[in-house]
């Protein structure tokens, strides 16, 4: 039986841990109970301020916190960061202020509550803001450790975690994590499939549909879009000479677009793009909606014989 | 009996007024006049600099001048010499687009030489055109976008709070930046957590951009919105350095929550072709209109 676990869980967890921070204070806007900021509001009430249903303002509370030497953390859904877009970019990002930005119930993978719910652009809007980290982690253990690392972060930073549960990865290999640092999950040397969030343990599973008929994959999981570990791509091209990338995200402006830009500048290699086709979700189940959109293993296991094909 | 009246939130605002303004700052009328002189002088600049620059915004500047002179002479904790002191009262211009009366007031405070002021707008100046906490000593708030520095503001009020500390967190917002729908959530939020230490100054100029307020979006009684949000409200003269000294006090005197002054104010205030002109919200005076302006600030 595999171990399951939802990032959210893991940016909650975290949380409480960061709570021996007398500085660290967290941020609400009335959907603490599903991002999990609601574990640290229990324990640490003076230390949680409720925005009400108000992102706008929630964003540059966080910001003058920052910039009074506090840690914000300021969690809603991830659509629902993007109501306070323009104050990320003029109040947070452009003064340079650590205001830390989770947003819950990223992607197609949330599910049943629809189009409106799952962002599908959060990564592309919040990696063209300079100053920006943008991280996408794929499992608890990995949103919990890579949360934690963001309290001695300089700079602003977007969190995209996940509503539903995806299998445990990092058990054991915690080590590994680090906030810009790529982690290769499986090596191969024919193609390098590099994905991030929800789609990493597709990812994985893939590598095993490939192997089955002699393709070996290597597995990254890129959990942060920015800065891009573009020392481990380049790595990948040298490796395997074909790049996949894999995520719950429009196929504009997320992973693939990061990569395609590192790609066409400094080390031109075929990519092969998974992701979710320009066109808004619609209610279903996480697994439905990873087949609706063509995200599941199996569509990145195709994605990685056409790059093969085109080498 | 005086301290009684004070602190009793049922006493009517007016009175509550009158008495902090009998008990507190230095009124004697040195200190006003000096606060006037430092105010004409800051409207000489702000025609300097949009005139040199060719761009800019003066008339909310002229509009803000009085309300800033006063509050940062007579009553905010700051030190020049250590323009980020984490324990000093911050000013949050949250209507950045004003900032040459802002840069004017910091130099006068000396926050930085006079000579700094040549900068503003010009590649690699201290003074952008939005004031920015990247770049001016002495500026608490990277402004520009309307709507903003009120809840950054909470930020910083929390902050206090946190830690404790005394220090009082002002915020000036223009009239037609109250359009902005996010001011109203931190208007809710900021009374939501009783942020006793967050005062708010609110520069009536009747202009916006465009044109006069009343045109673009009616705002009926801006003062009435406030008390219906939960806030502590004080309605004043912009121009009559006593009534904002006494407003001043009030500030000081209120501890159940936050506080606003609402300032009726003339957009362009002291230069007779700018006042009350919507031209001159976003307009720089040419040559001849600066020496107009010069001559009638009496220099």
């Amino acid at each position: 039986m595999v171990e399951m676990g939802a990032t959210r869980d893991g940016y909650g967890k975290a949380l409480l841990k960061l709570a021996e921070d007398p500085k660290v204070v967290v941020l609400e806007a009335d959907l603490g109970k599903s991002t999990k900021s609601v574990l640290f509001r229990k324990e640490y009430p003076e230390r949680t301020y409720s925005c009400g249903i108000g992102e706008q303002n929630m964003m540059l509370v966080g910001a003058g916190l920052a910039a009074s030497g506090y840690k914000p953390f300021a969690s809603t859904f991830a659509i629902f960061t993007e109501r306070g877009f323009e104050q990320v970019r003029n109040g947070i990002a452009r003064p340079n202020l650590p205001v830390h930005i989770c947003g819950s119930h990223g992607g197609t993978h949330t599910g049943t509550d629809g189009s409106s719910a799952q962002s599908i652009e959060d990564l592309a809007i919040y990696r063209t803001l300079p100053n920006m980290i943008v991280m996408h982690p794929s499992d608890i253990i990995s949103a919990e450790i890579l949360t934690l690392q963001l309290a001695n972060a300089k700079s602003p930073s977007y969190t995209r975690t996940a509503r539903n549960k995806t299998p445990v990865i990092y058990t054991g290999i915690e080590e590994k994590l680090e906030i810009g640092k790529g982690v290769i999950l499986k090596e191969g040397n024919d193609v390098a499939i590099v994905a991030c969030g929800v789609l990493v343990s597709e990812a994985l599973d893939a590598a095993n549909i490939l192997e089955k008929e002699g393709i070996m994959a290597r597995v990254v999981d890129m959990h942060t879009i920015k800065p891009l570990d573009t020392d481990l791509i380049r790595d990948s091209v040298l490796r395997c000479g074909a790049i996949v990338s894999a995520e719950d995200h429009n196929i504009i402006g997320g992973l693939g677009g990061a990569i395609a830009e590192y790609l066409v500048s400094e080390i031109p290699a075929p990519l092969e793009r998974v992701g979710v086709p320009d066109r808004f979700g619609e209610s279903a189940q996480a697994s439905e909606m990873l087949e609706i959109m063509g995200l599941t293993a199996q569509h990145i296991a195709d994605a990685a014989k056409a790059a093969v094909a085109r080498k | 009996m005086f301290l009684e009246i004070l602190k009793d939130p049922t006493q009517p605002t007016v009175l509550r007024a009158m008495v902090s303004g009998m008990m507190n700052y230095e009124k004697d009328s040195e200190a006003i006049a000096g606060i006037e002189e430092m105010a004409r002088r800051c409207r000489a600049e702000i025609l300097k600099m949009t005139h040199r620059a060719s761009a800019g915004h003066p008339g909310g500047s002229l509009s803000e001048i009085d309300l800033l002179c006063a509050l940062y002479k007579s009553r905010m904790n700051i030190n020049p010499d250590e323009p980020k002191w984490p324990d000093r009262d911050r000013f949050i211009l949250s209507k950045g687009h004003a900032s040459p009366g802002m840069y004017a007031v910091l130099s006068e405070m000396g926050f930085f030489p006079n000579e700094e002021l040549a900068s503003y707008r010009v590649k690699g100046g201290i003074c952008q055109g939005h004031v920015d906490m990247k770049w001016t000593p002495g500026v608490d708030f990277s402004a520009g976008s309307l709507g903003m520095g009120l809840s950054f503001g909470i930020g910083c009020s929390i902050a206090a709070k946190l830690e404790s500390s005394s220090r009082t967190t002002f915020v000036m917002l223009g009239d037609g930046e109250l359009q902005e729908g996010a001011i109203w959530e931190a208007a809710m939020a900021a009374k939501h957590h009783e942020l006793s230490n967050l005062k708010v100054i609110v520069d009536l100029n009747n202009i916006q951009n465009d044109d006069f307020v009343e045109k673009q979006m009616r705002m009926f009684s801006v003062a009435d919105k406030w008390r219906s949000f939960g806030w502590n409200v004080l309605e004043i003269d912009g121009h009559n350095v006593e009534q904002i000294l006494d407003g001043l006090s009030w500030f000081d005197s209120i501890e159940d929550g936050p506080a606003v002054i609402i300032a009726s104010t003339v957009k362009g205030k002291g230069i007779s072709y700018m006042e009350n002109n919507p031209s001159f919200h976003g307009a720089a005076p040419n040559d001849e209109q600066l020496a107009i302006g010069m001559e009638e600030l009496g220099f």
